[in-house]
């Protein structure tokens, strides 16, 4: 059972971290230069690297959730 | 805030005594029609009454229309939509066996209304580090999100009131935090869901008298992932549905579909001489948080449902953490 609260615990820190990166990196971002299309490029950015954090984000929980349950998925 | 009092007491109590006693008729008229599944973790062939969807629907509609009476706001009609939409889904599939993918799908159209009805706003708020203004994304979000809590609540009812308990948990977890950033609406319009649970859950918990059913779990579900995003709280919701998240984390990256339970041969769990549950050895097998509870040893199924509790309550906790922390500027 420690293990699920550890890993309810690293899955909330991680939440934490990404919104900081999300706040920080993907909120400044602007393209000017393009007139009408400079909002949908900006967002298209912003998608692009939304989709890359959370692929990220899945691929550090899978590799947190085989070092916390190897145990019990060995079982 | 005080006139805000009167709308929240009077909804509350519509809200929980239209479940409380609404749901005995309930249980007798699907008996009576035969609207019953056997309850596979009882020694005994108990058959239980399904869907209580019908009963929650009811107090959630009813109550929400108090308060739309009262205050008039696109994001309770939104509420309201979004939720009957969802028990149609649900309803569909506890009657007529459905594939992987109807669920997500319909759900995803099921979160229209809320974009139709303007009842967002494109800002996503973290805590720590505030917001972010995410136009489009935003929308994806909305879309996603609805089939995301929808089928979180859904794969979680697998145990006797373990949906029905989750959800008073998490839903008063969200509704604490609406407090803290001084939501005052949101926190009236939040309540019902927590009330109907409650009410619910008094006939769902161990032993079980009715199921939720698709109809009862995706109508929980659906309405969480409403109030999160009407209530501008994505995140501190996700942080109150944690434990939920992982059961599908888990059940996702080990068998790499989305699929639902009925088609999956391998059991992940299995019982006891004495009727305890026990986890498998099976490789074939999803891997699930009960299997992972399991792991140490076989436990009964209330113990499951308390450690499942107590799970919610640790997210919970950390929930309201999350919405303090939201009010903390790095």
């Amino acid at each position: 059972m420690i293990a699920l609260y550890g890993f309810l615990f690293a899955m909330w820190i991680l939440i934490l971290i990404g919104g900081g990166i999300v706040v920080t990196i993907l909120g400044p971002i602007s393209i000017t230069g393009y007139g009408d299309l400079n909002w949908i490029i900006s967002s298209v950015i912003k998608a692009v690297i939304s989709i890359s954090l959370v692929i990220i984000w899945i691929f550090i929980l899978m590799k947190i959730k085989n070092q916390i349950f190897r145990k019990e998925i060995g079982s | 805030m005080t006139e805000l009092i009167i709308p929240a007491i009077v909804s509350c109590v519509v809200a929980f005594f239209t479940v409380y006693l609404g749901t005995p008729p309930l249980i007798k008229f699907l008996q009576r029609r035969n609207f019953t599944v056997k309850d596979m973790n009882k020694k005994k062939e108990i058959m239980i009454a399904r869907p209580g969807g019908i009963s929650i629907i009811a107090g959630i509609i009813s109550s929400e229309m108090i308060l739309y009476a009262f205050l008039q706001m696109n994001e309770i009609l939104a509420i309201m939509i979004t939720s009957s939409l969802a028990f149609a889904i649900g309803y569909i599939d506890d009657r007529k066996v459905m594939g992987g993918w109807f669920k997500p799908i319909t759900l995803a159209i099921a979160a229209l209304p809320i974009i139709f009805l303007g009842a967002y706003e494109s800002n996503l708020a973290f805590p720590l580090f505030g917001e972010v203004q995410i136009p489009l994304l935003y929308l994806a979000l909305i879309i996603f999100m609805i089939p995301i809590t929808g089928n979180t609540i859904n794969s979680i009812d697998v145990l006797n009131g373990v949906a029905s308990g989750f959800m008073i948990i998490a839903s008063f977890s969200l509704s604490i935090a609406l407090f803290i950033l001084q939501n005052y609406e949101m926190v009236i319009i939040s309540l019902p869901l927590a009330l109907v649970s409650l009410a619910f859950y008094k006939y769902h918990k161990i032993p079980s008298k009715i199921f939720p059913g698709d109809s009862g779990a995706l109508v929980l579900g659906a309405m969480y992932g409403t109030i999160a995003i009407v209530g501008e709280v994505e995140i501190i919701a996700a942080v109150a549905l944690l434990p939920a998240v992982i059961n599908s984390f888990l059940f996702l990256a080990s068998m790499k579909k989305v699929t639902e339970h009925r088609q999956i041969k391998g059991k992940p769990v299995e019982h006891t001489e004495d009727f305890k549950l026990k986890a498998t050895n099976d490789k074939t097998a999803p891997i699930t948080l009960v299997r992972i509870i399991l792991a140490n040893g076989p436990m009964s199924e209330k113990q499951v449902g308390f450690q499942i509790f107590r799970l919610a309550t640790f997210s919970g906790v950390l929930a309201i953490i999350s919405a303090i922390l939201m009010r903390v500027s790095i």
